[in-house]
């Protein structure tokens, strides 16, 4: 678990991942180009979730239900923990790929911020680009 | 920061090749470089010795499912298979007109193809070599075709290269070939190779090259009857006067090299893709179809297994019964063939051994995305005389088939007007709205085929991810995975063994989980003799 950070930071993060949610519109990101290669193009975590993370867990992050399930992500307490979620995205967790492998650490880091802030989510420590390449060292360094 | 270690470097070469001809060559080449064994299928089986009555539960009516389920009733064994559709074949599947499908996420398709119109969303094609599936085909009655991989008149595209205009595979691969063959017959004679190879055989690697490589008698490749012989001409043959055919003006090496385009021409060379292939006639799902004859009132459709849990005296599976609002329902038998996806299984509570678990859990499952297009005419037979075939492409969407069936004959036709596995792009595809993906798939295509703007009717887009019955395409076995878990997810838990393709060496192909199936009730068939 990460330390609770101190509150006036937290406050200027939020203030940030909001205001990049209310900039994207719904236009823009259908008309968005799509990548080239094998590295995802999209910037910021808006843009991150609804065109990779929402293909499965919807758009609403409520998940899906079938034979199997994908799991809720909206009021979703699992997520307290940066680093299970992060664990994930680098790692995958079941059937679930490891789509960290397919963007930078600021790419991974922003798409774990706005899913912590958003869908009825509201953890206020923010995970950065550098927890994230830290967090990809320990991973290979397992024997 | 993915090529720093061994594993992921490796896994980027698959990606690479992915990149440039599209997942399932990525995926063949996985099993070709691990494993280059041929099918091991050499007929049908034969499960001697005395079953003793003994039940057992098949979980999954796909390929994988109803061999076990046909094999093990044909021994004696009552079988009876949970199946969670309304219809045999699981990822064997064909899309026709009238056919309704919702995926995840609530989206409905009705699939408006004209009569005898379809898409393969799962399987489409059948290498020579997948004896199984063919001697089963035979078998139960499937009528087999052609499917056309490698068209030499189909296109390599890319938006980078030659002004974005597509080239035809045949232009490629033959100046691809004769400036190659030029370059190694000029290092031979300036005894460039002197060291490698001795002067005898250097006399007749040169005429290897001439032949191969369309070279002239002065080892050139240039314009003229020699390399026009290979490439075609710019001006055709043809009868009476001005007849005589103009050679063309090969594409220098340079221009090739520099627009990649020859990273398409792998996909042809590739074992799984080598001619003859083969597709049912009527489309894909028709070998489920045909399996699902063979045991008539042996699978139960509309069964949601949510538990699967053995003792010493057998298994009892719970299953939601979907046509009666969910009501719980438990199937018990003396053994039970587990043959759910395992992004199925793992999220369902089965009591076997936690390395058989931790095999289950260890397997991601690939992204992938096919789109069905429906045009008012044949356009590419007709304006481009593209007879089956794939162009292959650096756009999102890979790929264009076309269909290997019913040429020259005019009227409608359906392309598979995409093709993505893993990466980005599949993931995105994956993300929009199906009208969505089908309009992208359709102006993307339109970069190649510019009569899409004008003949596009209709179409339906599946994206593996978003299928309810499996949540993805197939298992996207690493190797260092394989290394660790797959011979735990093979083995014989107590009462329960799992197939599938997941539980073979050709992942992803019906090959695999026809023989997956096969080998399981091999080894469970003797298990209940000895007992």
């Amino acid at each position: 678990m990460k330390v609770a950070v101190l509150p006036a930071i937290a406050l200027i993060a939020s203030a940030v991942i909001g205001a990049s949610s209310v900039a994207a519109d719904d236009a823009s990101l259908k008309s968005a180009a799509m990548s080239h290669g094998w590295e995802f193009g999209e910037q910021g975590g808006v843009e991150l979730f609804r065109n990779v993370c929402a293909g499965c867990h919807q758009v609403d992050g409520r998940g899906a239900v079938g034979a199997g399930r994908y799991p809720r992500l909206a009021d979703d307490e699992k997520l307290a923990s940066s680093e299970f979620i992060t664990s994930i995205l680098l790692g995958g967790l079941k059937a679930m790929p490891p789509v960290g492998d397919m963007m930078s650490d600021a790419q991974v880091a922003d798409v774990i911020n706005y899913v912590r802030t958003h869908f009825g989510n509201s953890y206020s420590d923010v995970v950065s680009a550098a927890d994230i390449s830290a967090a990809r060292r320990r991973a290979a360094s397992v024997p | 920061m993915r090529d720093t270690t061994p594993a992921l470097s490796r896994r980027r070469l698959f990606e690479i090749i992915g990149a440039s001809v599209g997942g399932a060559a990525a995926y063949q080449a996985m099993t070709c470089l691990g494993h280059a064994e041929e099918s091991p299928y050499r007929g049908p089986i034969k499960l001697d010795g005395d079953s003793k009555g003994a039940s057992v539960v098949i979980l999954g009516a796909g390929l994988a499912g109803m061999t076990a389920a046909i094999e093990l009733e044909k021994a004696g064994y009552k079988v009876s298979v949970l199946e969670f559709n309304l219809r045999p074949g699981g990822r064997n599947w064909s899309l026709r007109g009238g056919d309704v499908y919702t995926e995840l996420g609530g989206a409905t398709q009705t699939c408006e193809f004209d009569a005898g119109l379809y898409l393969n969303p799962g399987p489409w094609r059948i290498p020579y070599h997948h004896y199984a599936i063919l001697d089963y085909c035979h078998r139960f009655g499937v009528t087999l075709e052609p499917f056309i991989q490698l068209n030499h008149n189909a296109y390599l595209h890319s938006a980078n290269a030659f002004d974005g205009k597509p080239q035809r595979i045949r232009d490629i691969k033959a100046d691809f070939d004769g400036g190659v063959a030029e370059l190694l017959a000029k290092a031979t004679k300036k005894g460039a190779l002197d060291d490698a190879v001795s002067t005898q055989d250097q006399a007749i690697l040169l005429e290897a090259l001439r032949s191969v490589g369309a070279l002239d008698k002065d080892f050139h490749y240039r314009a003229g009857e020699d390399s026009a012989a290979h490439r075609g001409y710019a001006k055709h043959s043809g009868g009476g006067l001005g007849a005589e055919p103009i050679a063309g003006e090969p594409i220098g090496l340079h221009d090739i090299l520099t627009s990649r385009l020859w990273r398409g021409l792998q996909s042809f060379l590739l074992y799984d893709f080598q001619t003859t292939m083969f597709q049912p006639v009527g489309g894909m799902g028709r070998i489920g179809e045909a399996f699902a004859r063979q045991i008539p009132d042996r699978i139960r459709y509309g069964a949601k297994v949510v538990a699967i849990q053995q003792n010493d005296s057998g298994v009892a599976v719970t299953f939601e019964d979907l046509a009666a609002g969910g009501a719980v329902r438990a199937a018990r038998a003396d053994w039970c063939v587990c043959a759910l996806p395992l992004s199925i299984l793992s999220q369902i509570p089965v009591n076997v051994s936690e390395r058989m678990k931790s095999a289950i859990d260890a397997v991601p499952y690939a992204s992938a995305v096919k789109f069905g297009l429906q045009f008012s005419r044949r356009f590419w037979e007709e304006d481009e005389h593209i007879f089956g075939g794939i162009s292959y492409t650096d756009l999102p969407i890979r790929q264009i088939s076309y269909p290997s069936t019913n040429f020259n004959a005019g009227g409608k036709g359906v392309l598979l007007g995409g093709y993505t596995f893993d990466g980005p792009n599949s993931y995105e595809f994956t993300a929009m709205p199906p009208a969505e993906r089908v309009k992208r798939a359709v102006e993307f295509g339109a970069q190649i085929h510019p009569q899409y703007l004008t003949e596009f009717e209709n179409g339906v887009s599946v994206a593996w991810s978003r299928v309810p019955f499996t949540l993805g395409c197939a298992g996207d076995w690493s190797d260092e995975a394989r290394k660790a878990h797959y011979s735990d997810l093979c083995q014989i838990d107590g009462r329960i063994v799992l197939a599938g393709e997941h539980a073979s060496y050709i992942p992803a192909w019906q090959e695999g989980a026809i023989l997956s199936a096969l080998d399981a009730i091999q080894r469970l068939h003797k298990r209940v003799v000895a007992s």
